[in-house]
């Protein structure tokens, strides 16, 4: 049996780290802060944001798919209430909600 | 620094996004070819490319078109990498100009 990634699992909930540094990152400006849910465990991949400088990537990130509900994202959202948004996200840009 | 230039998700009064079908330019196709080509050959990463994009000036990053930014950072990094100098990159394109003349 493939050994767990990652300390979050399928239907945990999660809030996007709300951190502004410079540098390369790949979570987007309008996601952070938000709070969602771990939909897919995606695995481990060599970090983008060590790469980004010509670094090695290691040690590899745990990354997930991140669902949120459009409403929860934008302040104003009146299309339907069941919309939701996805985001791959690193493990090192959430924490537990 | 709130948001990076390259980073336009969700702001509002983009305006609709266009669906249709366009053609791309033989230059838009040999960019991309000479971009996997140096990624073939190990010489840069998608996300160094990507930080490339992020770090230009603003104002400068704005007036270029997607490929024309995949072509500025294309001559980044092989200068960062010392493969290839500032000097050498302008005089090429000042030769060509002066065969082809200036687009």
């Amino acid at each position: 049996m493939k050994e767990a990634v990652g300390k979050y699992r399928p239907g945990d909930r999660v809030r996007v780290r709300m951190e502004d540094r410079p540098g390369h990152i790949r979570t987007p400006f309008y996601i952070r802060g938000k709070t969602g849910w771990v939909e897919r465990v995606h695995g481990e991949f060599l970090n983008p944001e060590s790469l980004a400088y010509g670094r090695d990537g290691l040690p590899k990130r745990p990354l997930y798919l991140i669902g949120f509900h459009q409403a929860e994202v934008w302040g104003e959202y009146s299309a339907s209430g069941r919309d939701k948004l996805y985001v791959d996200i690193y493990e090192h840009w959430l924490n537990p909600a | 620094m709130p948001r990076g230039h390259h980073d336009l998700g969700g702001t509002p009064g983009g305006g609709p996004i266009d669906r249709s079908e366009h053609q791309l330019e033989d230059w838009e196709i040999l960019a991309d070819a000479v971009n996997q080509a140096l990624g073939a050959k190990g010489i840069r990463r998608t996300d160094e490319l990507r930080r490339i994009r992020e770090e230009m000036d603003a104002e400068h990053y704005r007036s270029m078109s997607y490929y024309e930014r995949w072509i500025a950072s294309a001559e980044t990094i092989l200068i960062e990498k010392k493969i290839l100098t500032r000097e050498e990159i302008d005089r090429k394109v000042a030769e060509f100009e002066k065969r082809w003349g200036n687009p």
